[in-house]
């Protein structure tokens, strides 16, 4: 059975608190068990404590099934990117280095390539994937296009991200805010990967950012 | 003679912890449950609703339990993992004697044996010393219902007023305080009140990883318009996006929130009419409070002034609001007067009562507030009554089928319990579901404790780091092998069920209680059958108490998805029969209570809630010139109070395996200490070397360490046994402290694996 249509998945770094429920949960599912599909990765931990949790965007045209030179990662009818198969993989890796988001891994013990796909055993049953249905702050977040409009009025959820001269539409979406999306619904990454992480970051809301301290600690001595 | 039997590591390479993983059937894909048990998760007090997947008497795994309204499916790691403390290799499968000529320390003893050595012991002692000579420790993570019974066992069968409880660590500060101001020690409001609020207030939490799931309320409530101030020594991930951070000294909170105070009365940003109307004790509040000027509270708080302004001005001139607060501002021997400020705070704004307007603390354990509620706390008899109270004492006494006379008067907190332990007044003591040799500040001190008891018997499913000591380990139960109630975090009385049965010669605790009553010849009141025939009495014993339970059933909680209290089952006014759905929100204007008789909103007589002057005092043991650093302790997001379940679970293990320093790099960088380098932290108390976590998101002037681990590792070597002279809660959260880069690896580095 395919993933309904209307459900989606929107991934929230913003409201990313680090604890890692989905890393934990993801082990729990059955196509993948024991194993978490997903990265909770920190920016920089020393600076911050912001982390981002990546799940498989579930690309319209997966880098990873372009370079596959077996055939072996294909993509449902439903949009939903599935792990290698294990018939075809030859563990060569080539999805690993080309996907731009960085989510494909090779497990060498199995000699497959593994990733998330959007809990299928469970998604395809109408179910919520492990990951957002646990994860406490909804960073990760499954359902209707209209239920998070109504519940994310200061974000827009975004599926186009810009890789240097590779323009990329995805299955999930990637919550932005409100006012970065208005000026352009795409998310630039590379022009994005200079940009480092702040102690305090304030994005969702319009207070100034002259008003936020940069470094909160400034007057504190040592 | 409770020393340790043999070598720490012996009785470590048996009983650990050592790490579960997920392997056999909990791997397994083929494998199907045979039910799904709706039931909580064991650890913190959000209480968490999840199903737990059974199989031939095994919990093989979970499912998320989405219609619960609290969580509706969402879990932190630890609850996603909690069923990994299932079929444990550690699990206590027999009782235990200690025995200092077996290789690990203890050997087997038959559960029955161990019962009638027990009750001979204690008897033994009492007949010698009086009994007083014997002591109960109790806990939170407990159901009401066990914590009934102990509190029942410790008046009636023991008839010692030494009972005290692990809450006596977590929530007694706030419960002082919601006493005193307002005559009831609950949140005020349900947790989706705070959706739709104009401003949050968080002081001390790090509402991330102590209560993740309440960080999806916040996040809505900011979606929905609300600003969000966070107040803490660290940018926690709850901080690092909220629109103000005030980033407090360790200690100085009392401060703040009277300098705060002191800039809404001077713009006018209070509710005089609901003060004059609804509250006594203003005027001394403002007065004190007047001394309290911006540049003054920037000074002795660290904050800057601006931001004191900016939470000023948000917070006086919010329609709606919500406050709450943790062990953050409660661990201090100045937690009341804390928890008073920012009570003074809410009732100065009149913003309780309401839809969208509240108060509350979260509380730390599972039960952290049916588990102070109904007798374990040594000043205490069901109903939060008073045991010092003769009309209390009468009531209690009549259902308890006592005379009122053999009925005890107060113990002493459960720190002051070791001191007496110290000054040979106690002799014996019983502990269960406490394990603080950890968790107890100062803790070489509890250490010299223990070995001074001339008897110990420790009830508990694997052996924590006091019951080492113990001279007999009863093998109690797991949260999923017993059934009964707990109050979660927004005072909804919910239903813990039972998955699977206990294994071996383990005993679900409220047994081991009754058989040891039986034991002891004194089996009268200890004679019930099931949970819900103690719960039935503790509906009775808890009627006509502020923490009224009357009205609460089984079938009630399982049909509404929980009950808050109060619920009666005679309406107060009228005396009538009820069928009183609970008390979702406190102090509604026009609400009836059995206090005030309808006098006003609040649990006194006059029904006024009262403002209390929350003076600042200065921490004891502060940083000074010889330890011119804060030390701050707390928990990181995947263990849980001691570990003793949490380090016995691999994958939690694995994602945060050992105590780290966290230090800011101005501070690393003057000490020459790089990420990762072992770390001396010290203080007058002691000195443990750890591993240096260099993050730009603490105080500079500052570290933390978190206190889950034992020995070497633990954070409470170095605390001060300061207390708050109301609450006698322990000031974990400031102490004077210095540090400097190790010379070389601790021993026990190459000798422990992480979680031990």
């Amino acid at each position: 059975m395919p993933k309904p249509e209307y459900l989606h998945f929107f991934v929230d770094p913003n409201r990313c608190i680090g604890c890692q429920a989905c890393v934990q949960a993801c082990t729990e599912c059955d196509t993948h068990r024991g194993e978490s599909m997903i990265h909770l990765e920190f920016i920089e931990r020393t600076r911050s404590t912001q982390t981002v949790p990546v799940v498989c965007m579930h690309c319209e045209q997966p880098t990873c099934a372009e370079v596959c030179p077996a055939d072996a990662i294909k993509r449902t009818g439903d949009g939903i990117v599935q792990s290698a198969r294990k018939s075809r993989c030859i563990a060569c890796g080539n999805c690993v280095v080309a996907c731009p988001f960085g989510v494909p891994e090779l497990y060498d013990d199995r000699q497959i390539m593994m990733k998330c796909d959007m809990c299928y055993d469970r998604s395809s049953v109408g179910k919520k994937p492990m990951c957002a249905t646990v994860c406490p702050s909804q960073a990760l977040f499954f359902g209707t296009r209209e239920q998070i409009e109504q519940l994310r009025p200061l974000s827009t959820p975004v599926n186009r991200f810009q890789f240097g001269a590779q323009a990329i539409s995805t299955r999930v979406f990637m919550m932005v805010p409100a006012a970065l999306a208005s000026r352009a619904p795409i998310v630039d990454v590379t022009a994005a990967m200079d940009e480092q992480p702040h102690e305090r970051s304030l994005v969702l809301r319009t207070i100034p950012p002259a008003a936020v301290d940069n470094d909160p600690f400034a007057g504190v001595t040592v | 003679m409770a020393a340790i039997p043999v070598d720490d590591l012996k009785i470590t390479t048996r009983f650990g912890p050592h790490r579960s993983a997920m392997t056999g059937v909990r791997l397994s894909t083929s494998v199907e449950p045979e039910r799904l048990v709706k039931t909580h998760c064991c650890f913190c007090g959000q209480q968490c609703g999840i199903q737990l997947k059974v199989r031939d008497n095994e919990v093989i795994g979970f499912e998320p339990w989405e219609e619960f309204p609290f969580n509706r499916g969402m879990l932190c790691p630890k609850g996603v993992k909690r069923y990994l403390q299932g079929s444990h290799p550690d699990r206590l499968l027999t009782a235990l004697r200690r025995d200092p000529t077996s290789a690990q320390g203890f050997a087997p003893m038959p559960y029955s044996e161990a019962i009638g050595r027990t009750a001979a012991e204690i008897d033994r002692i009492q007949r010698a010393h009086g009994p007083q000579s014997v002591a109960l420790l109790g806990g939170a993570s407990l159901t009401t219902e066990k914590t009934y019974l102990l509190g029942k066992f410790a008046r009636v069968c023991l008839r010692t007023p030494y009972i005290d409880y692990n809450g006596r660590l977590c929530m007694v500060s706030a419960g002082a305080a919601n006493k005193k101001a307002f005559g009831i020690d609950r949140t005020t409001n349900p947790w989706s009140d705070m959706v739709g609020t104009d401003v949050i207030w968080v002081a001390g939490s790090n509402v991330a990883e102590c209560s993740p799931i309440t960080t999806n309320y916040l996040w809505q409530a900011r979606e929905q318009g609300a600003k969000i101030i966070v107040q803490d020594p660290r940018i926690t991930p709850v901080a690092r996006t909220c629109d103000l951070y005030l980033p407090v000294r360790p200690g100085r909170d009392a401060a703040l929130f009277a300098g705060v105070l002191h800039l809404m009365i001077e713009h006018g940003w209070i509710d005089r009419e609901f003060i004059d109307r609804y509250t006594v004790g203003f005027d001394d509040v403002a007065r004190y409070c007047a001394e309290w000027t911006p540049t003054r509270t920037a000074d002795v708080t660290g904050v800057p002034e601006r931001s004191i302004r900016q939470a000023a001005e948000w917070w006086g001139t919010a329609k709606t609001s919500f406050l709450f607060h943790a062990r953050g501002i409660e661990h201090h021997s100045n937690g009341v007067q804390n928890a008073l400020g920012t009570i003074n705070l809410v009732l100065a704004t009149g913003r309780i009562g309401k839809p969208k307007s509240g108060y509350g603390t979260i509380v730390g354990q599972a039960n952290g507030q049916g588990g102070r509620e109904h007798g374990q706390k040594c000043d205490q008899l069901p109903g939060w009554r008073d045991i010092s109270n003769p009309e209390h004492r009468k009531y209690v006494a009549g259902v308890w089928g006592i005379n009122e006379e053999d009925l005890p008067g107060p113990g002493v907190d459960a720190y002051e319990l070791f001191r007496k332990i110290d000054n040979g007044e106690i002799k014996a003591l019983l502990s269960i579901c406490f394990n603080p040799k950890i968790s107890l500040p100062d803790n070489t001190f509890i250490t010299r404790c223990l070995e001074k008891l001339e008897f110990f018997v420790a009830v508990d499913f694997f052996l924590n780091d006091t019951a080492r000591h113990a001279d007999i380990v009863l093998p109690g139960s797991l949260h999923e092998e017993d059934e009964g109630t707990v109050t979660q975090v927004e005072c909804r009385v919910i239903k813990i069920n039972k998955a699977v049965d206990c294994p071996g010669e383990a005993r679900q605790d409220w047994r081991i209680i009754q058989d040891l009553a039986k034991a002891l010849g004194r089996p009268h009141g200890f004679t019930f059958n099931s949970p819900r025939e103690i719960f039935d009495e503790l509906r009775v014993a808890s009627k006509g108490g502020v923490a009224d339970y009357s009205g609460i059933t089984y079938e009630k909680i399982e049909r509404q998805m929980g009950v808050f209290w109060p619920c009666y089952s005679e309406d107060p006014e009228t005396g009538k029969p009820v069928d009183h759905a609970g008390t979702p929100r406190l102090f509604e204007r026009g609400s009836y209570n059995p206090i005030a008789k309808g006098a006003g909103p609040f649990y006194f007589p006059d029904g006024k809630a009262r403002f209390n002057v929350a003076e600042y005092r200065q921490p004891v043991d502060d940083a000074s010139e010889e330890y011119p650093l804060f030390l701050t302790t707390g928990r990181v997001v995947s263990q849980f109070l001691s570990g003793t379940q949490t380090r016995r679970i691999g994958p939690l293990v694995d994602q945060y395996p050992e105590p780290c320093i966290e230090m800011h790099p101005r501070l690393a960088t003057k000490f020459g200490i790089q990420d990762g380098e072992w770390t001396v932290a010290e203080t007058r108390r002691g000195a443990i070397t750890l591993r240096a976590m260099v993050v730009a998101t603490i105080r500079p002037d500052t570290i933390f360490i978190p206190y889950h681990w034992p020995g070497e590792k633990s954070a409470n070597r170095l605390t001060v046994a300061a207390q708050d002279p109301i609450s006698k809660i322990p000031q974990y959260k400031v102490c004077g402290c210095r540090i400097r880069k190790a010379d070389k690896p601790p021993a026990y580095a190459a000798q422990l694996e992480p979680q031990q």
